[in-house]
């Protein structure tokens, strides 16, 4: 993992510092809010419904034990015992007072974390993919470059003041787990025919009010090149992109607008100014980041298989677990696990204190002290032996840990929505509950399959709806909570952004349709092993919505 | 018919509150100062850019609500929301204390 240097440090330090002197200027009265709201929100600190909100970053979705023990410590002490996982492989806290703000970020710099670039209009927390460094598909390990990327874009005076928030992610497997293509830059790395590594570069991807699928502006990018061709991208934007309607202000309009072709003109003309520049990178640098997250030095545990074979012989549920939650590691005596945030009719992202503390204890013992934080709202264990999947299951059983249901129909999406979020319109937590109960049976859903459900309480789409198998966009309408549907997304390497079926559904309608929709698909599809993406992909949207609007016009 | 109350965020903890008729912020909605036309909903008004100045309260706005009986009801989910706590959490938020209401 990586490790703060002494610039690290004395940067985190300094900037508690001075947000808990801007704290204190505010509460004596020497700071208006206006004042003192671009201050609270560079440091994670959001006004919602009941109190604010504190954002803390978590670096392309790594972790280690003790960095999440000071988490749960955070919970207990500051806050209402627990914190709620985002899709940005962040942690929110719901409760935390303003006065006590400087003392939480200070106990998050006491373990090399921090709350910077979680708001405003700059570079944000760069993501990457949750398996990374880890799974049997992967090319390369996608964070030495996140992390190059973090400490380039941090405090960068040239981008911090962009004319919206920007966002990247990074994956180093040709299964795109990070989403990249809704991303305003999206990295995927790879290798060219001669073996060397570098990124397939798309811009503009995004979802929000105007979703957006990514342009691949070029397909292989040494990696040298990655912070003078990035920075070549953010000059065009930071001087292009639009500055007069905040709706319109994000790099997608841009490349929407100026056309991918020109757009990458531009880029490449800009990246013939900076491609020789101090910001190429020299291999010793990159190779002293990547030594922090080499690969940790695993055991031969042959004997895994054999005791798992017995294990699963003898526990059904232990055997669902595994088929579910368990993905194939680099080292095959080894497994990633997937840790479910998503219990049957429990709230998608949220975990305790005493959770946290025991996934710490977990990792500690069984994962290279390593834990991930997944934009699915689930965390990951990337490094157990598959000898030790049984006591870990058993561990993670004794607190409701243990639900096997990763990529399945219960493992919802759900953003904190109108139960908490001062910008949502409608609530997303309770219909994502509702869901999961109405599904909840582990046959059910094992005979759906793959499905994955994204809910959102808000056009600005934190919970991703717009590339949901089933996408679903609460809205307020008349006073009422109103649900549109959309079909067909997916985040994934075949990108695609939901076709929205029709009319929207009222809170008490939403699971009979949702319900419907699955019921079609069971029908229709050409067998068990043709997911639901697979089969809205074959016979489009019409089926479906044959479904919902006739059946309804029936009822009606 | 409907109302309106004065209704905005401590600065110090971020807590839902509203202008009560004593001139303090209270913390719940019973109590809170009633604009029923439209010199009150003014004098609510400027009573919300004062409280801003003040500086113990952020957020301040101006909220519709009905009386029903000795209660006042936001017309708005997110109000009532703001006025209870998380509907997905009953044990926590203004409701934690107060075992009769429901939100939504």
């Amino acid at each position: 993992m990586y490790r703060y240097d002494e610039f690290d440090h004395a940067f985190v330090s300094a900037r508690v510092e001075q947000f808990k002197d801007q704290v204190e200027r505010r509460l004596a009265g020497e700071l208006t809010e206006d004042q003192f709201r671009p201050l609270r929100l560079m440091n994670g600190v959001y006004l919602q419904l009941h109190a604010y909100m504190l954002r803390v970053a978590i670096p392309y979705g790594t972790l280690s034990s003790r960095q999440m023990r000071k988490l749960a410590h955070i919970a207990r002490h500051y806050d209402r015992g627990y914190g709620h996982f985002t899709t940005r492989q962040n942690l929110q806290y719901n409760w935390p007072a303003l006065k006590d703000m400087p003392k939480v970020l200070d106990e998050l710099a006491s373990v090399e974390m921090h709350a910077l670039q979680t708001s405003g209009n700059c570079i944000r927390n760069v993501t990457a993919d949750h398996f990374a460094g880890a799974a049997a598909d992967e090319v390369a390990d996608p964070r030495p470059y996140a992390e190059i990327l973090r400490q380039w874009s941090s405090m960068h005076p040239e981008f911090s003041y962009l004319p919206r928030k920007f966002k990247i992610a990074v994956t180093g497997a040709e299964r795109d787990r990070a989403a990249i293509q809704v991303h305003d830059i999206g990295l995927h790395l790879k290798k060219n025919g001669a073996g060397e590594l570098g990124f397939a570069v798309y811009v503009g991807g995004g979802q929000g009010r105007t979703p957006m699928v990514a342009k691949k502006i070029r397909d292989f990018l040494p990696v040298e090149d990655l912070l003078t061709y990035t920075t070549a991208i953010m000059r065009v934007y930071n001087l292009n992109g639009r500055r007069d309607n905040k709706y319109k202000a994000r790099i997608k309009i841009l490349v929407h607008e100026t056309g991918t072709e020109e757009l990458t003109r531009q880029v490449e003309a800009e990246w013939q100014v900076l491609k020789e520049s101090d910001l190429k990178l020299p291999q010793k640098d990159v190779d002293a980041i990547d030594s922090y997250f080499r690969a940790p030095n695993l055991p031969l545990r042959p004997e895994g298989w054999s005791e798992l074979a017995a294990a699963r012989k003898a526990d059904h549920s232990f055997s669902t677990w595994v088929d579910q939650n368990v993905t194939p590691h680099k080292n095959p005596d080894y497994g990633v696990i997937t840790i479910s945030l998503k219990p049957i009719g429990g709230i998608p992202g949220d975990a305790t204190d005493a959770q946290m503390d025991l996934v710490a204890d977990i990792a500690e013992r069984f994962s290279q002290d390593e834990i991930r934080v997944s934009h699915e709202q689930n965390l990951v264990l990337p490094y157990v032996a598959i000898a030790d999947l049984r006591i870990v299951y058993d561990l993670l059983l004794t607190d409701g840990l243990a639900t096997a249901n990763a990529g399945l129909i219960t493992d919802i999406i759900a953003c904190p929505g109108l139960d908490y979020c001062a910008l949502a319109n409608a609530r997303s937590i309770p219909v994502a509950q509702r869901i999961s109960e109405r599904f909840g049976k582990a046959e059910r859903q094992a005979d759906i399959g793959e499905l994955k459900i994204k809910i959102s309480g808000c056009i600005n789409a934190c919970g991703h709806h717009h590339v949901g198998h089933i996408g679903i966009l609460g809205v307020e309408k008349k006073g009422e909570e109103l649900y549109q549907i959309s079909l067909g997304g997916s985040g994934d390497e075949i990108c695609t952004i939901g076709d929205i079926t029709g009319r929207g559904f009222s809170s008490e309608e939403i699971v009979d349709a949702v319900e419907t929709i699955v019921d079609r698909y069971l029908e229709i599809r050409t067998d068990k092993e043709e997911t639901f993406l697979a089969t809205y992909r074959r016979v489009g949207a019409a089926p479906f919505k044959d479904a919902l609007y006739s059946e309804a016009a029936n009822a009606a | 018919m409907s109302v309106k109350v004065l209704t905005a965020n401590r600065l110090t903890d971020g807590e839902a509150v509203w202008l009560g008729a004593n001139g303090e912020w209270l913390e719940h909605i019973d109590g809170a100062l009633i604009a029923r036309h439209a010199e009150a909903v003014s004098a609510l008004e400027e009573a919300g850019k004062a409280a801003i100045k003040s500086n113990l309260v952020i957020d301040v706005n101006v909220i519709d609500v009905e009386e029903r009986g000795t209660n006042l009801y936001p017309l708005r989910l997110r109000e009532r929301i703001r006025q209870l706590g998380p509907t997905i959490r009953l044990d926590l938020g203004k409701q934690a204390e107060k075992p009769k209401a429901t939100a939504a």
